[in-house]
């Protein structure tokens, strides 16, 4: 017990500190706006990625349609907090496009969790592009023009706020009972069944959730960068999210949070040379794969690999 | 203690089980033999609600529970070990035990059943920290059978436990499951190694393409001269 609330003191001391630090940075000015703009990109990948990993690392259901509900999250935002402009209207924006992602969700969730594998991944890729053709053509999202001049409240403080919130609720979920549930489906659905467990209502959970936490990054986003057009949520959007999730490794929040940070310093320092950005970008992608197929983390945690050193050092004295 | 009357199950146009009628009483262990494709798995996914039957009645204790679904079925003490043992590969066998007790809300007492799991299989609780999939068939056969009884079934389905096991295990295996019988489980045994299993049952019934075709105490199917010819090797 008493080590359990010295970990989450050291949690608690390291977010503080993360916050602390980019904050002084920031008023020092050695990280200007230019930066400021890669930070809150990484945040948001951050929440895309923690989110996607919980549906396809850790329940093993094959998505490719987190963008569409992304994008959900960013127009209900973007339209409330047009209407209310004020912080109230920007949080209660965020809230209500998080709660419509996540409807969107356990609707599109029932009917396709049923199915399996590559059968998934293009029901999931097919609603993303039904949700983007309803942006294109709806009257209050402005069709292709897109829609301009939101609001923008989401600041650093925001954005760190709702990242952190992000992975401490998604890692809680994945400790709580229907967490396991998720993740003994995602290793071995027959057995998950013979024990009880409800697949296609775990399913629909941990779809609804990632739906959610989709939802909320595409207010975030919104607000941030208040300018939105359908195009931004296209497929090469949940293709973006899934590289970080593959790249962090599948069933690691940890992964996640280090492949976005690492995904994002890279875009940013090859932002100057644009016509080979994509192709390092790609080679690296592909190097990665290759002398790592698990992701960089695996599906282990930080403390998973922090356990083993301290495991090892209590042996010795022993 | 359950019974199935004129039970019917399809897959699509496929006829899987064609009027089964079995009995298993209270205490007993039950066999139900047959060669591959014969549709004992599918018996038994059907007993335990993972199929749905297209006719036929499922009664537990008298009560009719085929319209129940899986969970519930479990809850009401029916639970299954899986063919191919189908542990949660990358989980602790300590993991795997608790995720067998899923329905149960009870913590200390789900406590309690996994301790006397690693006291029935002593080799389990040496290795309760070890991921699943790097246990041997042996061991991952009997974290299968110990994370089925964390559910504290009344009547354990067992679907060919002995399957890629080496005969040294094999008897191991059979002894603990006439352990496991001893202390007030009912058992039905799903088996293709079938002079072990009607070693060990009461009685015993055997399916050929999906219609029961044989049934009777152990020892009588033991003696019969067509059950020593399709199944024991016999002339
Ligand atoms: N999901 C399925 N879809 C279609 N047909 C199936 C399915 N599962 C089983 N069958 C068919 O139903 C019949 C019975 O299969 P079942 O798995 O119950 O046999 P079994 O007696 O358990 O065999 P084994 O000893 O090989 O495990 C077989 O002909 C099989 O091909
Ligand atoms: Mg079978």
């Amino acid at each position: 017990m008493r080590t359990l609330t010295k970990k989450n003191l050291l949690i608690l001391g390291s977010i503080l500190l993360t916050f602390a630090l980019v904050q002084v940075l920031v008023l020092v000015g050695i990280l200007d706006s230019f930066y400021e703009i890669t930070i809150a990109t990484i945040c948001i990948n951050i929440i895309l990625a923690v989110s996607l990993n919980l549906v396809t690392g850790f329940t093993g259901q094959f998505s490719l349609g987190h963008a569409g509900f992304m994008s959900i999250g960013a127009y209900v935002c973007a339209i409330i907090s047009m209407r209310i402009g004020t912080v109230g209207g920007f949080l209660l924006g965020l809230l209500a496009g998080a709660l419509a992602a996540t409807v969107v969700g356990i609707l599109i969730g029932i009917p396709t969790l049923r199915l399996k594998g590559d059968y998934l991944a293009i029901a999931t890729l097919g609603m993303a592009e039904i949700i983007r053709v309803v942006f294109l053509n709806l009257e209050i999202t402005n069709g292709a023009a897109g829609l301009n001049g939101i609001p923008r409240y989401a600041n650093w403080l925001w954005l760190y706020f709702f990242t952190v919130m992000a992975i401490v609720i998604i890692n809680n979920f994945l400790k709580s009972s229907p967490g396991r549930a998720c993740i003994a489906i995602r290793e071995d659905e027959i057995a998950a069944e013979s024990m009880g467990i409800n697949t296609t209502k775990y399913k629909v959970i941990a779809f609804a959730v990632g739906a959610f936490f989709a939802g909320l990054a595409g207010g975030l986003y919104a607000s941030y960068f208040y300018f939105l057009k359908p195009d931004l949520f296209g497929f090469m959007k949940s293709v973006d999210i899934l590289v970080i999730v593959v790249l962090g490794g599948l069933g690691s929040l940890t992964g996640s949070v280090i492949a976005a940070i690492l995904l994002g310093l890279i875009t940013t320092f090859l932002q100057s040379f644009t016509a080979v950005r994509m192709i390092v970008y790609a080679v690296l992608l592909v190097v990665i794969m290759i002398f790592r197929p698990q992701g960089l983390m695996g599906s282990k945690e930080i403390n998973d690999l922090l356990k083993f050193r301290f495991g090892k050092k209590e042996e010795k004295i022993e | 203690m359950l019974e199935i009357n004129n039970l019917n199950v399809h897959y699509g146009v496929i006829h899987a089980l064609k009027d089964i009628t079995l009995k298993v009483n209270e205490g007993e262990i039950v066999t139900l033999i047959g060669a591959n494709g014969a549709g004992k798995s599918t018996t038994l996914r059907t007993i335990s609600g993972l199929i749905k039957a297209t006719s036929g009645g499922i009664l537990l204790e008298g009560r009719d529970i085929s319209i129940l679904s899986a969970p519930q079925r479990v809850e009401l003490g029916i639970s299954q070990v899986p063919e191919g043992r189908r542990v949660f590969p990358d989980m602790s066998v300590y993991e795997n035990l608790e995720l067998g007790a899923f329905l149960r809300k009870n913590k200390g007492d789900i406590k309690k059943d996994i301790d006397s799991v690693f006291e029935q299989f002593p080799i389990l609780g040496e290795r309760r920290k070890q991921m699943a999939g790097t246990l041997s068939g042996g061991e991952q056969q009997m974290l299968a059978i110990g994370r089925g009884l964390m559910s504290k079934p009344r009547i354990l389905l067992l679907d060919e436990p002995s399957m890629g096991l080496a005969p040294l295990l094999v008897r191991e295996i059979f002894s603990i499951i006439q352990d496991i019988n001893r202390t007030g489980t009912t058992i039905l045994l799903v088996e293709q190694n079938a002079s072990m299993a009607l070693s060990i049952a009461q009685r015993a019934y055997v399916l050929e393409t999906g219609s029961i075709v044989l049934s009777g105490t152990g020892e009588e199917l033991v003696k019969s001269s067509d059950i020593q010819k399709a199944y024991l090797g016999g002339e």
